[in-house]
């Protein structure tokens, strides 16, 4: 691959090659201050290439590939190697990461406590990790929990969050000062544009926070609170887990753990501020 | 018929709530019960018993009195189902 870049994200490293410039170019300064792989060999390699020779330079496509691949999956346009980069990681570590157990959560913290919020997309977990963070708290990720299976800590990921549609420009009028990259329109999801992780964010990627409240938020309904008891708790993160099959019994010790000690709600919102209000005082009843 | 359960090391148990997610070791695989399956289990423990003696472990060790015959029956037939007992 002609252009590289290592970059470590927590406790994960990853090399991402490509046979074209702009990829790694928009990487780069979507990732700018994150440190390099600790060690020469990274966790997971992301190549983004021409699916044929001619795709360089004919409606030029990528394909991602990888230590894991899923058959059948689509080239996208080279416009949106950007968010094929970003697919490739997640997806690197959706199937290969076994030191924590992953769930598809976004993650803020404050006062060394965690917020860990799970749900399907178009949930809204993207969009309040960003209003939280742009409200003060600190940004963990938006794509991954990592909880460490013997500590049951929330480790950072903090990848930059992609927002879609409607939430990009709710979040730019929250949170003038963010730090945006390239807008991506027509994706298989709309137009998506990646908001830069914090400065602060980035350099406490090693600080991992103890969850003390897991949300279930779903966006667009009428405004209701409700508990999640703990079974019912377990069953959801089992189902927003990648990796909690993989993981056998330390998946099951460290999920059952983490529904043992730690409140669940679910949380039905109307809009980003309401959920931002709602979640305040979940937080302040803790 | 006589009833199988798995041995003490083959289950994980966590009392979540009114369920207990159990894990079993062999496959791997992940169980959600509700009483009085958890009780069911423990009472074969590991070993091997007839409804009739296994109707009166549960009275007596798991204070699970009032069962009946007939949902005992379909108890059991359900955790065979899951691959937790083994009716012969």
């Amino acid at each position: 691959m002609r252009h590289r870049l290592g970059l470590r994200v927590g406790p994960v490293s990853f090399r991402v090659g490509s046979d074209r410039r702009e990829p790694i170019h928009q990487l780069r300064a979507l990732y700018a201050g994150y440190p390099a792989p600790d060690a020469a060999i990274a966790d997971h390699t992301v190549r983004l290439e021409a699916p044929r020779p001619w795709r360089r330079w004919l409606r030029p496509q990528v394909r991602v590939a990888g230590d894991h691949e899923l058959p059948g999956a689509v080239p996208l346009p080279a416009r949106h190697a950007l968010l094929a980069a970003e697919m490739a990681m997640n997806l690197q570590l959706a199937l290969g990461h076994r030191r924590h157990i992953l769930l598809h959560a976004a993650t803020v913290e404050r006062d060394g406590r965690a917020l860990v919020m799970t749900g399907e997309s178009g949930a809204g977990k993207s969009t309040l990790a960003a209003l939280l963070a742009g409200a003060g708290w600190r940004f963990m990720g938006d794509e991954f929990a990592l909880i460490a299976p013997d500590t049951g800590l929330a480790h950072p990921f903090p990848r930059p969050v992609s927002l879609k549609n409607e939430s990009i420009a709710q979040v730019r009028a929250a949170w003038p000062a963010a730090r945006f990259g390239p807008e991506l329109a027509g994706t298989p999801k709309g137009t998506i544009r990646h908001l830069a992780a914090p400065a602060d964010a980035i350099a406490r990627m090693d600080e991992p926070a103890r969850p003390a409240l897991i949300l279930f938020p779903r966006f667009g309904a009428a405004p209701a609170l409700r508990p999640v008891p703990p079974a019912e708790a377990f069953v959801r993160l089992t189902e927003a887990s990648t990796n909690y099959v993989a993981l056998g019994e330390a998946g099951f010790r460290a999920l059952t753990r983490l529904v043992r000690e730690v409140p669940a709600v679910a949380l039905d919102y109307p809009d980003g501020s309401a959920g931002l209000a709602a979640i305040e005082r979940c937080w302040a009843a803790l | 018929m006589r009833y199988r359960g798995p041995a003490a090391d083959a289950l994980l148990q966590a009392p979540l709530d009114l369920f207990t997610a159990v894990f079993h070791r062999p496959s791997g695989i992940t169980h959600l019960l509700a009483e009085p399956a958890p009780q069911i289990l423990a009472a074969l423990g590991g070993g091997e018993m007839d409804l009739d003696a296994l109707l009166a472990a549960l009275a007596v060790e798991h204070e699970l009195v009032g069962a009946t015959r007939e949902a005992l029956v379909e108890r059991l037939g359900e955790l065979t189902a899951a691959g937790l007992v083994e009716a012969r």
